[in-house]
């Protein structure tokens, strides 16, 4: 029941998590679908009469083309007033000079002088301005977000229809139509200096010499337009939605005249995406067919015919085939996604159909029908300013308020997190109060949201879900503040020792600095360097390295150290050392950000099929394989010191032999991929079809293990004996006079247990009954060697999803927390019967490994460097994107994240093993006499009566205890991963103006985000994973004692009930075991006496 | 006894901040183009060379530390062998350890070299002219509880906050503020310019920090 509410109150955590990051993402990542349709001449976006009969006609569309060429300027950041005309300044008012006023003479002077022919516009960009969602919006007429949801994220080009597309559709010719010139100067100067240096001032002037130049060349036939994509603020970046930086100018000229009357005073304020529109009917294109811009109406007036009902008439037609694409395109788009809101659209949709049916009478009776032509115009802007204005709501507006909703939520639960772990390390600690403030307030908030739904108020599922995480969280964190009282200080909530708690700020600082997440990859590991370091000089420190004489002081006798020291301090030295190394080697795999001025990816990242040369080729399959071989070896080297190797059950049969076959699997398939291309042609078919097949045998078996492992999770061998063993006590040999306290310790038990086997057996031989002894070996290390296994198995499938020499990253990785562990077991004490602690500085290590593996894997936090070849392996032929493709792809990026989880319980899968190994290290201490790296939950001094090495049963003797270590592990996990979420979001909502925020800020929230689902779902199973273990166990000592009391003995219960202590058993117990028992691993002697 | 070893202890740590100082400016009257960007492998020279005859200086006339009751020239030319080699091992093991902590292997070795033998210099030196060729006093020194006088105290601190001087140097590194002395390490990814000023202002301050601390806390200590 504890292990289920301790899961339970994991998931909830989780879904905290999930809550609050679902409803920042709302807010802040705005998301469109994009839709691949697109427009063509022949097809007329709406029925009625094209204008001008343009139909069939070549070069004219869906309406004449009025200019055959274009030649578009953009000049990057051109802010409206930088090419705002300067006016004679009023009298009374000071003039004002600033260094980007006035500097476009020649614009002004063509204004001026040719009102029918040139205008300027103040274009108003929709967030986020910057450059390549402008350039975008520019082409497509649309409204693009960060996330333009589609059939491909890291697209390179526009899938989307846009005016690019349709020029090289509909034009074919050898002379030129359209150019397209992009001027980067301006953006560069802002970045660099800011709007009110003077280079701003030299660099806009030349930009109008430029067009000077050009407006010398242009032809009768050819349009001009200069515009900028976007402003900038005050500092000169942009990225916001400030209102210096979504202003910017938008000039047209034309050697004709193009406009009806002399412009206004105050330059009109239009959308920027008018432009595309306009364009393309100028241009006698169809409009893209995502467009919603609203055509400039002026430019489509008859210049020639005075007459100005003819001029209205074609602002209308002109508007009309505006609106039925608009309309055509909101058809489509409804129905393909479901984020626009319902009763806008059919208000939209009657609107639009009043006003074509006005224009459908306004043809059909050309004559007097100036009232009606009065009505159409308004009613069709307005249907496209709704559209707009909808669409704007809906998919390019910050929601602020999401964005703190959603980080205040991420921080109410990392506080929690650190609140419940803080108490589930007191020894009076109980679950009860845990679940019910979170069911009652979970309940509560279900009935909240029904009573809503009921009354009809429509709640997006992120707000609800929000709404039921607050309403949980709200009593419990009333119930922690109603129980705080005044006694306990607030330095208590900071268990963390200083040295982490600096190192856990840094990173969280880090995130705020674009440079810090760019180069995060040798960040990472130079903290994880510097904590392990921390960790070798405080044990020594704290003098447990050294043996008392050498840190005795001769002078001064009252210095004694604390206890004698429990490690040689050549063990702990070679396991930093180890560590450092490893993470040094596995740092030459560096994948470059692609933000990285001057920068090499590791040619080690590659595939081996791009390899050349046939002999390094060949070496490096060598290597790979190696790898592959040590990985199996050394998990079987493992498996076999532990001794679970021996046990007759399934999983270890299948580590056996199933191991060896997947690794026989991923090497064939490496040998196939790398080499594919030199297949003789004969057996090309043959070559594909298995590697597509290999993969899947490979993934089918670790499959098969996995269901195996979860069958039968105690891999212990039982041998049931009569008769009493002779087994004695193995004397370690042992001469000279004890020197220190530690011998005296080691060797007087020694002598006591060996008397008292004498007497033993001195006894035993008079009474003619014998003992039924009960063998179980490897029962010290049931849950390791499980979550070990679980590890292993998952292992391989992710190593077929990356480069083959990638393998040796996993190498170094089991290596690596192998060792890592070993360390962080030597810090650790276990206190024997009370609550187990892990301590936090192991947790940071853990998730600072996660990450830099996610580092040496050959990844970065950006779109471009997923690997997208994951999606095609095991899968026949390159089929669309597809959900499969995306897990695939999905398990390659978060492979470090899946495996870390559970290795005590890994990143998904190992954090458990943080928990468990202290108690297995306990075993080495116990058998070798090196004075043992504890395992997290057990190492500290052994009391002297505890006789054999009991390791991971330790934990199953206090199951409470037991059950708040992994609810603490899980917590203090989650709360370290929560806490760099935190910064991520943070940082991406203070600094949404950064220049950087898409390409850096946005991006690292994604995958961080991603990785912190796919971890705490791995978390969770893991643990799940090591409660089944537990159940197993207690349902095999259960089988076990019955199967005894069948066999007519009237056996007490030794040792079986979970709350029962193994010791009060001690009297009953024999003495431990014979030294090949010793030898195969942990072993333990339950036995009844008859 | 007590105010005299203050005494003593201020002097010595203000001449060494003295030495510090003048290392930087006394080069340039003798050298052409000498700053401490620009030729700052000769200006790390000079000031690791200054600090070791300002702390060798202070060793002979201070003599801090209980003189030992043999003094043939033998013994004598013996320790100090042992002290270069325990120099020269240190300078090594450093290096290493910035290998590990990621700096390049081959370029740059110069560079990481130097920063080796100068936070050598800050730490091994005083260790050597304090406690000698005897490693494990100086482990002793560095665990809870193994100081024993107000010198070996101070040497604690510096020493300490000599490493993390040099481990706060690593974090302009990865800033991109394009700063003079960021641009002397231009792109390439070492740890040794930024981290050789984080050592010695550090080194430096916490000389300063040290007396004033130990000033203060002092009568505590033999208590």
């Amino acid at each position: 029941m504890q292990k289920i509410s301790v899961l339970l109150f994991l998931a909830w955590v989780s879904f905290l998590f999930y809550a609050g990051i679902a409803l920042f993402t709302s807010g802040f990542l705005l998301t469109r679908w994009e839709l691949t349709n697109h427009s063509s001449c022949q097809e007329p976006p709406g029925p009625g009469a094209l204008p001008w009969g343009g139909r069939g006609e070549p070069g004219a569309c869906w309406m004449a083309s009025r200019f055959s060429r274009l030649v578009l300027v953009v000049i990057d950041a051109l802010r409206f007033d930088f090419a705002q005309p300067q006016r004679s300044p009023v009298s009374g008012e000071p003039p004002v000079s600033l260094p980007f006023l006035g500097k476009m003479g020649f614009l002004q002077r063509l204004l001026e002088s040719q009102p029918h022919h040139a205008r300027l516009y103040q274009a108003k960009a929709d967030p986020p301005t910057t450059t390549m969602q402008r350039l975008k919006a520019l082409t497509t007429g649309s409204l693009p977000t960060f996330v333009d949801a589609g059939s491909n994220f890291a697209s390179s080009a526009i899938v989307e229809d846009n005016l690019i597309k349709q020029l090289s559709s509909t034009v074919d010719s050898d002379e030129w139509d359209v150019l397209i010139t992009h001027f980067l100067g301006v953006d560069h100067c802002g970045h660099k200096h800011d709007p009110y240096h003077p280079e701003m001032a030299k660099k806009l002037t030349q930009m109008d010499k430029m067009i000077q130049g050009l407006v010398k060349r242009l032809k009768n036939d050819t349009l001009l337009v200069v515009t900028g994509d976007h402003g900038m603020t005050i500092s000169g970046n942009h990225g916001g939605e400030s209102e210096l930086e979504t202003s910017a100018a938008l000039f047209l000229y034309s050697p004709r005249a193009l406009f009806p009357s002399a412009p206004a005073e105050e330059p009109e304020i239009i959308p920027q995406i008018s432009l595309v529109p306009t364009l393309a009917l100028l241009l006698g294109l169809p409009i893209p067919f995502g467009n919603i811009g609203e055509v400039i109406a002026e430019v489509f007036s008859e210049i020639e015919d005075s007459q100005p009902r003819f001029s209205a008439l074609a602002q209308a037609s002109a508007l009309h085939l505006n609106a039925q694409q608009v309309s055509r395109f909101l058809h489509t788009y409804s129905a393909t996604a479901q984020d626009l809101q319902v009763q806008e659209l059919h208000r939209l949709q009657k609107l639009f159909s009043k006003a074509s049916a006005d224009y459908q009478r306004l043809l059909q009776s050309p004559q007097g029908a100036e009232a009606v032509l009065q009505t159409v115009i308004p009613e069709l802007q307005q249907f496209l300013r709704g559209v707009r204005a909808m669409c704007i709501e809906s998919w390019a507006r910050f929601s602020l308020v999401r964005m703190a909703g959603g980080a205040a939520l991420l921080a109410a639960t990392c506080f929690l997190c650190l609140l419940v772990s803080q108490w589930a390390t007191s020894p009076a600690f109980y679950f009860g109060p845990l679940l019910k403030p979170t069911a009652s307030g979970l309940s509560g908030a279900m009935v909240c949201a029904g009573l809503l739904a009921s009354t009809g108020l429509k709640l997006d599922s992120m707000v609800l879900g929000a709404m039921a995480a607050v309403g949980s969280l709200l009593p419990f964190l009333w119930k922690a503040w109603a129980s705080w009282g005044s006694k306990r200080p607030l330095a208590s909530l900071l268990p963390m020792p200083g040295p982490v708690l600096l190192l856990l700020l840094i990173r969280f600082a880090g995130f705020f600095s674009d440079s810090y997440i760019i180069t995060e990859a040798r960040v990472a590991p130079f903290l994880l360097i510097s904590l392990i370091l921390l960790l070798v000089a405080r044990l020594h420190w704290e003098g447990k390295l050294l043996p008392p004489k050498l840190l005795s002081i001769p002078r001064l006798g009252f210095l004694t150290p604390a206890g004698p020291p429990q490690y040689s301090a050549m063990h702990a030295v070679g396991l930093g050392v180890g560590l450092l190394l490893c993470i040094r080697l596995a740092g030459l795999f560096y994948r470059c950000h692609e933000e990285t001025p001057v920068c090499s990816s590791s040619p080690l990242l590659s595939p081996l099929r791009s390899t050349v040369d046939g002999r390094t080729k060949n070496l490096w399959y060598g290597a790979c394989v190696g790898a592959l071989v040590a990985l199996l070896a050394s998990v079987r080297l493992w498996l076999h010191c532990y001794g679970n190797l021996k046990s007759p059950e399934p999983p270890v049969l299948f580590v056996r032999w199933g191991l060896p076959l997947m690794g026989l699997g991923t090497a064939a398939y490496w040998a196939l991929a790398s080499g594919a291309d030199e297949a003789p042609p004969r057996l090309r078919a043959l070559v594909s079809g298995a590697s597509v097949m290999l993969p899947r045998a490979v993934a089918g078996l670790a499959a098969s293990g996995l269901m195996l492992l979860l069958w039968r999770p105690v891999t212990v061998l039982v041998k049931a004996t009569t008769g009493a063993p002779r087994t004695r006590t193995v004397l370690t040999p042992f001469s000279g006079p004890p020197t220190s306290q530690a011998d005296l310790d080691y060797v007087v038990p020694q002598i006591y247990r060996h008397i008292q086997e004498e007497f033993r057996g001195r006894l035993e031989r008079t009474k003619s009954q014998g003992l039924l002894t009960v063998a179980a070996y490897q029962l010290g290390s049931v849950y390791s060697a499980a979550v070990v296994m679980a590890l292993t198995l998952l292992a391989f499938p992710l190593l077929l999803l990356h480069a083959e020499r990638i393998s040796l990253v996993f190498l170094l990785l089991f290596l690596q927390s192998f060792l890592l562990l070993h360390l962080l077991a030597a810090g650790i004490p276990i206190t024997t019967p009370g609550p187990f602690t892990v301590p936090w500085h192991a947790v940071f290590a853990w998730a600072l490994m996660a990450t830099q593996t996610f580092y040496t894997t050959g990844h970065q936090p950006v779109f471009s460097a997923i690997q997208w070849h994951a999606a095609f392996v095991g899968v026949s032929e390159s089929r669309d994107f597809t959900w499969l493709s995306a897990f695939l792809v999905g398990a390659n990026t978060f492979a470090s994240h899946i495996l870390f989880a559970a290795l005590p319980f890994s990143e998904a899968v190992g954090c458990p093993l943080l928990l468990l190994w202290p108690f297995l290290c306990e075993n080495q201490g116990s058998q070798k006499r090196r004075q043992p790296p504890g395992n997290e939950a057990e190492a500290r001094v052994r009391p002297e009566e505890e006789q054999e090495p009991r390791m991971e049963m330790r934990l199953r003797d206090a199951p409470h205890h037991f059950s708040a270590a992994l609810l603490q592990l899980g917590l203090k996990y989650l709360f370290v991963l929560g806490i760099q979420i935190l910064a991520c979001v943070l940082a991406a909502s203070i600094l949404r103006r950064h220049l950087l925020v898409w390409k850096v800020f946005a991006p690292k929230f994604i995958f961080e985000a991603m990785g912190f689902i796919v971890s705490s779902v791995g978390l969770c199973l893991g643990i799940a994973l090591v409660m089944r273990v537990d159940g197993a166990v207690s349902s095999w000592f259960r089988q076990l004692v019955l199967t005894q009391q069948k066999a007519g003995e009237q056996s007490s219960l030794v040792c079986t009930g979970a709350g029962l202590s193994a010791r009060k058993a001690q009297p009953h117990l024999l003495p431990p075991c014979s030294q090949d028992l010793l030898a195969s691993g942990t072993s333990l002697f339950y036995n009844s006496r008859s | 006894m007590k105010d005299t070893d203050i005494k003593k202890l201020l002097y010595t740590h203000l001449l060494c901040i003295f030495s510090i100082i003048l290392s930087i400016f006394i080069p340039s009257f003798f050298l052409e183009n000498f700053s401490i960007l620009e030729t700052h492998l000769t200006w790390l020279c000079i000031c690791s060379v200054s600090v070791t005859a300002v702390n060798l200086v202070l060793y002979l006339v201070v003599k801090p530390n209980v003189s030992s009751k043999r003094s043939s020239l033998s013994y004598k030319v013996t320790r100090f062998l042992k002290c270069c080699i325990y120099f020269l091992t240190s300078c090594f093991f450093f290096h290493v350890i910035f290998v590990l902590y990621g700096a390049p292997l081959i370029e740059l070795a110069l560079e990481t070299f130097s920063l080796a033998v100068i936070l050598s210099t800050f730490t091994t030196i005083p260790c050597l002219c304090l406690l000698g060729p005897n490693f494990k006093a100086w482990l002793r020194i560095f665990s809870r509880n193994g100081v024993t006088s107000i010198w070996e105290n101070s040497l604690q601190i510096t020493t300490i906050s000599s490493f993390v001087g040099i481990w706060l140097g690593a974090f302009p590194i990865p800033l991109d503020w394009g700063r003079p002395w960021q641009m002397a390490i231009e792109g390439k990814h070492s740890i040794s310019l930024c981290t050789r000023h984080g050592a010695w202002h550090c080194h430096t301050s916490n000389l300063i920090l040290v007396t004033i601390v130990q000033g203060r806390f002092h009568p505590h200590f033999y208590t």
